[in-house]
Order: structure tokens, then C-alpha cells, then sequence
């Protein structure tokens, strides 16, 4: 419970530094757990590449990595803000499947077949998801209305809430798989339609790396005018140029996998073009489910750093006495972070069945073990005021690294369930460890 | 009710200028206040303040009253319901019925934010710190400033913070730490800072210095005495007959939610008020056997 490196926001003091790690960790003012977490990935994955014979640090692995990351890490971004102040939302992996199941009516039931409008409709896919954002947005509001106005713990609440809308998910599709999606709705799930290519990904890039350099100066201009010690040119630009750098890496990774040879094959015969010698070669580039996690990264970091609901969260988290104290409405705080974890639950079951081109009743089962676990291997206290959301990103990617590692080694399903389960108490037991001993 | 500037003490014949019995007397005192006019009309007035736990009366019809530049000090054993009363104050637990006067009107304060509205500002014993945010975001806690898109201005509220901070401990660094780190002085010292960065009129300390050091307990001692200059009134909670008698203009004894009496400091001696933290009777109601029997 105490060190000194974690909320948001807060970073080591800019004393000058020191010819040693520590000094140049304090120079550079970074979480030093997040750094903890990004050499762990590094080596969970060349370990992976070295035992599987170079199959694991592959493009095609790497891409397909990133779009099953993605579920969970858009789901991992809110349930950070829920456990930071101190709760838990048990009932995210029957919100995506009932949200799911909700959407997948409407596109392929409701729109088509009840009103006689048909299949495919421009309007379709907006419908459709923006009446699964709503109902997930309300399921979330109402039950954080039961946790935070009437006061029944949110284990309670959302366990009850795990049942109710699991159940009323298979209630609702009589036990059958809806499908198909709506071709538009199908983009948000990846696949090589669902990606954005070589040219709109270096666009992506190049909007990350504009922001990265311009918040950077953004800050330092800031100091400046207040007169506070800035960190050192050297750090600054260490910083750029390691986030420009692994900017550009990640788009490139995701351009050197090329579209399936049969569908690129298909391709050039619709648009009428010439494939050349050895097949049409069509850069896959980032997939829009990964463009939608990192977008809820962006928008969660803002919300939790920036904007005074994220500044509640935290301090609610940290003393919930002293939050009350200060005026800070706590009720309405809670419940705010109970919605917003709807809506990203909604958002993932349209993501999840998109990819999968279908509903099921049991769509999402289980997801919310799998939501905590990125949260809490990202460094989010149970305890309460710690936690980031770049670090539960990172959390969700580290699962899924393990996972697929691991059946790439043809490693059977249920050691992988021990592994992820050791690792998990493994890497929250290392964490308390070091931050009992830097008090 | 009148309004008229209360004096600052009751004439030599008796030390005592309100009690339980004694609801509201202005204008019993005959002395005129021209030493400072402003300080005399009283900025706090509580009237038949009762909060009650159950079945139980933690604060059972007290009056109290409070002037610019005043410090009241609040005495009273265990369960006396001295915290209970400011905490229906300080908005943190409002009370079942009785009222409040701020600056002469009558306010309703139902929360917190309420309180801080009217320039009450509050140190609770605890601190009442947001444990894993720095000093600035702890100092603007529920008042954070924005900039103009309403994001939170970071820089704005460290520099404010660094300024007030520069005055009550110009040794203190760690701005950028989560203040659970920091030792029990620096926490101390923002708790302080966020009262009286926000241009309080009233300031009430609870137990301001009973998890410091001696060097830091002088600090708070100095400081009290500065912002009494400034025109602040405090309400000082305290175990500690010695500070409340270094610290404050009168003193107030409460003894089982009930009000004892209010003094003036320089007519009583630390005995007497000690009579009347034990025995919840003023001095001149005392017997002397009743105090031959206190000392024993």
C-alpha cells in the first residue's frame, strides 16, 4: 500500500539525477512498474520465439495476438477505474453476451426480417451498435445505482448481475446462434476487410507520433512557465524517440502481414487487376478491433488523468472518508464508473461478434476473470488508488502472449489454464513484494 | 434576534458568558468593543445545536459562538461531543436540529461542500488526505482548478500549492509524491494548506497537533497565532489543557454532550477548567469540597 510511483499523474521528483538506475529511472520519470511490465512482455515473448523455433515473433502471430488482445483490453481499460475504487464488476462477461446477443437481433432479425427492410443496410450497423452502447451504458448506470445509492457491495450486485444477464441472454436467443452480421458490422471484428492497410495504418502512426512529440513539448512548455524543474532535454527526447520508434515498428509488423493469398487472389479478380508474378501481395495492416482498444485506451487515460472524474476515482479509492470530506459527490462518482464499464462491455460484444460473425447465448462467458487479471497484472490494486490504464493494456496483452505462446508450443488447454493462474498470483505477489520493501 | 456585537468577555463577576441555561444574551456585557469593532459580532453562531446516534444525544442543545480572529477552544473528555458539534459545522455530519448563524444569517449546511461555500474550513484529526494524489491535487480536492476545456490544470494547482506551502513548511519538496509517503509533519502541513488556501473566515482544527513533534508542534502554535492576526476564527478541539490554554481567547467545556460552560481564558485558571472537564460544573458552582476532593 505504499509507494511512490503509481496513481496517475504522479511521477518520481525531478531532483538532479544521479549517475546510477535509479537516477536515470528518476530523470526519465517513468512508472517504474509499467517499465517492469514491457521487459516482462520482451521476455515472455523472445522466450516463446526461442522455444517455439522462431514461430512466435512472426507477423502474422504478432497480428493475430494484437486482435485477440483486444476484447479484453477494451473491457480492461474501465474495469481499471472500477477496482481502483475499490469495487468489482463481475457481470462484464454476461453484458457482452446479452449486449451481443441484443445487436445481433437487430441486424439480423429485427431490421431484415421483422420490418422487411433486408439485409445490409447502410444505417444497420449504427443501429445496431448504438442500441447495444445504450443498453450496456443503462445495465451498467442501474447497477451502479443498487452499489453506490443503496449501498449493497458491487461483488453482490454484479454476481447477481452475472447471473440475470447470462440468463437473459440465452432467454432471448431461445439457445439458438444469431447471425449472420451486417456487412458493415462485420469491419469492427478485423480480419483483413477489418483492417485499415498499409497507407490509412501509417496515417494512424503518424497522428501518434505527432501527438506523442507535441505532448511531450506541450508538458515542458508548461513547466517552464510555471518555473518548475523540467526533466532533462536527454529524457525528453528518449522518450520521443522510444514511443516514435515503437510507433512506426508496431504499423510496420502490421503491414509486413499480408492479406491470405486466396482472398487477395479474389480481390484482384473483382477490381480487375493484373496479379503480379507470385500473387497479389495486400498489406493487412492494424485491425480495427485493436484501432478500438487503443482508442479506448487514449479516452480512458483522458478521462483518469485529465479530467476531475478520473482525479474522484483515484481519491475515493485512496481514502473514501477523505473524498466524502472534500465535497467530491462519491455516489455519483461510482455509479459513473459502473456505466462507462457498460458501455465498454458493449463495445467488446460488438467487436467479439463481428469477429465471429455471430451471437451466442454464451458469448463472453467468463471474460470478466480474464478483464480483472489484465487489470491486476497491469499493477491495479485491489487495495484500492493505484492503477493505470496503459498498464492493464499491457496486462491484457501479456495473457494473451501467454495463451498464445503457449499453443504454438501445442501446450494442452488445461496447463494453460494452471500457467495463466500462476502467473497471475505470481506477478501481483512480486509487485507486493517490491512495493513493501520501497516504503 | 439581535445582532448586536457581543463583548468579549462578561464583567469580573462571573468568568462565565454562556451556558446550557444561558441561551442567548447579547448585550450583558457592558464593555464597549472598541479595541476591534469588526472582531465583535460574532462570525459563527451555533444555537441549540443537537445531533443524536440512535437513542443516543451526542450533542445534546449546545450553544457556541465564534468572532473574527478569535480562537475558541473546544475541551471535553472522551464522547464529550466536541468533534460532533463541529462536525455538524463542518458539514460532515449535519445536525438533527438547532441553528446555525454565519456572519449573522441563518444557513442550512448539509454537506461538506456547504460548509467550504461559507468559508468553514476544516482539519480533521485524521487529515482526511487522499492517500495516492500529491500535495496539489489533495490541496484542491472537490475545488480542482480547469483550463479552459475543463481539463485539469496540473500546472496551475502545483504552482498555487508550491506558493502556499512555500509559507507553512518552505522546507517541503516531494510535489510530485503521493502523500502517503510523506512523514506526519508534510501531511499535516497540506491538510493545513488546503484549509487556508481557500480564504477560510473559519477554520476548525481538531486535534491539530496530536501526531507531531514538538519542533512541529510549535510550527502549528505560530501558525494558529498568524491566522488569528489575519482575522480567521478558530475552533480549536483539543486534549491538551496546556495548548487549548496557550492558544485560545475562551474556552468552551463540554461533559456528556451536554455544554459545560464558556470561559474567558485569562479569568480562569487550567484548575478550574479542569473542574469543569471532570465534574461539568462551572467554577463558581463548585463546592470546595467537591474540590478538595478533585485534587485529592
Amino acid at each position: 500500500m505504499s509507494e511512490a510511483t503509481s496513481a496517475p499523474g504522479t511521477t518520481v521528483t525531478a531532483d538532479p539525477p544521479r549517475r546510477s538506475m535509479a537516477g536515470f529511472l528518476q530523470a526519465i520519470e517513468v512508472d517504474t512498474r509499467l517499465l517492469g511490465m514491457i521487459v516482462a512482455l520482451v521476455v515472455i515473448w523472445f522466450g516463446f520465439d526461442l522455444l517455439s523455433g522462431g514461430l512466435f515473433l512472426t507477423p502474422r502471430n504478432l497480428w493475430n495476438l494484437s486482435v485477440q488482445s483486444a476484447a479484453v483490453a477494451i473491457m480492461a481499460t474501465g474495469m481499471v477505474l472500477v477496482i481502483v475504487s475499490r469495487n468489482i464488476d463481475l457481470s462484464i462477461g454476461s453484458v457482452v453476451g446479452f449486449t451481443g446477443m441484443l445487436m445481433a437481433m437487430i441486424q439480423a432479425e429485427w431490421i431484415p426480417k421483422n420490418l422487411g427492410l433486408g439485409f445490409d443496410q447502410p444505417y444497420t450497423w449504427i443501429l445496431a451498435l448504438g442500441a447495444g452502447i445504450l443498453t450496456g451504458g443503462a445495465i451498467g448506470l442501474f447497477q451502479g445505482f443498487i452499489i453506490a445509492y443503496i449501498g449493497v457491495p458491487s461483488f453482490i450486485v454484479t454476481l447477481g448481475g452475472l447471473l440475470v444477464w447470462r440468463g437473459l441472454s440465452f432467454q432471448f436467443s431461445q439457445g439458438q446462434t444469431i447471425g449472420p452480421m451486417d456487412g458493415i458490422f462485420q469491419l469492427m471484428g478485423g480480419g483483413p476487410k477489418g483492417s485499415l492497410g498499409a497507407t490509412l495504418s501509417w496515417v494512424v502512426a503518424g497522428i501518434a507520433i505527432v501527438f506523442i512529440v507535441y505532448t511531450l513539448w506541450a508538458s515542458r512548455r508548461r513547466r517552464r512557465r510555471y518555473g518548475f524543474p523540467v526533466r532533462p532535454m536527454w529524457a525528453d527526447a528518449l522518450l520521443g524517440i522510444t514511443g516514435c520508434v515503437v510507433t512506426i515498428g508496431a504499423v510496420a509488423v502490421a503491414n509486413a502481414y499480408p492479406w491470405p493469398e486466396a482472398l487477395a487472389a479474389t480481390y484482384a479478380t473483382e477490381n480487375g487487376i493484373t496479379p503480379p508474378p507470385g500473387g497479389l501481395i495486400i498489406p493487412t495492416g492494424i485491425a480495427n478491433p485493436v484501432l478500438i482498444a487503443i482508442g479506448a485506451g487514449v479516452v480512458m487515460t483522458f478521462l483518469a488523468t485529465r479530467r476531475r472524474f478520473g482525479r474522484y476515482v483515484f481519491s475515493i479509492g485512496g481514502n473514501p472518508d477523505a473524498a466524502e470530506l472534500a465535497g467530491i459527490n462519491t455516489r455519483r462518482t461510482i455509479m459513473s464508473t459502473f456505466m462507462i464499464m457498460g458501455i465498454l462491455a458493449a463495445v467488446s460484444a460488438a467487436v467479439l461478434s463481428a469477429r465471429l460473425n455471430a451471437a451466442t447465448g454464451g458469448t463472453g462467458s467468463g471474460m470478466e476473470l480474464y478483464v480483472s487479471a489484465a487489470a491486476v497484472i497491469g499493477g491495479t490494486s485491489f487495495a484500492g488508488g493505484i492503477g493505470t490504464i496503459p498498464g492493464a493494456l499491457l496486462g491484457a496483452v501479456v495473457m494473451q502472449s501467454l495463451q498464445s505462446g503457449m499453443v504454438i508450443l501445442k501446450v494442452d488447454s488445461p496447463v494453460q489454464d494452471i500457467v495463466v493462474g500462476i502467473v497471475l498470483v505470481a506477478a501481483v505477489g512480486l509487485d507486493t513484494v517490491v512495493r513493501r520493501r520501497s516504503t | 434576534m439581535s445582532l448586536e456585537p457581543q463583548p468579549e468577555s462578561t464583567p469580573p463577576a462571573s468568568p462565565v458568558t454562556a451556558g446550557s441555561s444561558v441561551p442567548d444574551l447579547p448585550g450583558v456585557g457592558t464593555r464597549p468593543a472598541v479595541e476591534r469593532p469588526a472582531a465583535a459580532a460574532p462570525i459563527v453562531e451555533m444555537r441549540d445545536i443537537r445531533v443524536a446516534f440512535g437513542g443516543v444525544h451526542a450533542v445534546d442543545h449546545v450553544s457556541v459562538d465564534l468572532r473574527p480572529g478569535e480562537v475558541v477552544g473546544l475541551v471535553g473528555g472522551n464522547g464529550a461531543g466536541k468533534s460532533t458539534l463541529m462536525r455538524a459545522l463542518s458539514g460532515a455530519h449535519p445536525a438533527d436540529s438547532g441553528e446555525i448563524r454565519v456572519a449573522g444569517e441563518t444557513v442550512s449546511i448539509n454537506n461538506p461542500r456547504d460548509a467550504k461555500a461559507l468559508g468553514i474550513e476544516t482539519i480533521y484529526q485524521t487529515l482526511a488526505l487522499a492517500d495516492n494524489v500529491d500535495a496539489a491535487a489533495n490541496v484542491f480536492l472537490g475545488r480542482e482548478l480547469k483550463t479552459r476545456f475543463g481539463n485539469l490544470d496540473d500546472a496551475a494547482m502545483e504552482s498555487a500549492t508550491r506558493n502556499v506551502m512555500g509559507r507553512l513548511n518552505p522546507r517541503f519538496r516531494n510535489f510530485k509524491s503521493p502523500v502517503k509517503s510523506l512523514s506526519g509533519g508534510q501531511r499535516q502541513s497540506i491538510a493545513i494548506a488546503r484549509a487556508i488556501h481557500f480564504n477560510a473566515r473559519v477554520l476548525i482544527m481538531d486535534e491539530p497537533t496530536a501526531a507531531l513533534g514538538p519542533a512541529e508542534t510549535n510550527q502549528v502554535r505560530e501558525l494558529v497565532a498568524q491566522l488569528k492576526d489575519e482575522g480567521i476564527g478558530i475552533f480549536l478541539i483539543s486534549h491538551d489543557i496546556h495548548d487549548v490554554f496557550d492558544l485560545s481567547d475562551r474556552i468552551t467545556v463540554m461533559l456528556q454532550g451536554k455544554l459545560v460552560g464558556t470561559v474567558d481564558k485569562n479569568r480562569v485558571t487550567k484548575d478550574e477548567v479542569l473542574g469543569m472537564i471532570i465534574m461539568g460544573k462551572k467554577p463558581d458552582e463548585v463546592t470546595e469540597k467537591e474540590l478538595a476532593e478533585l485534587h485529592g
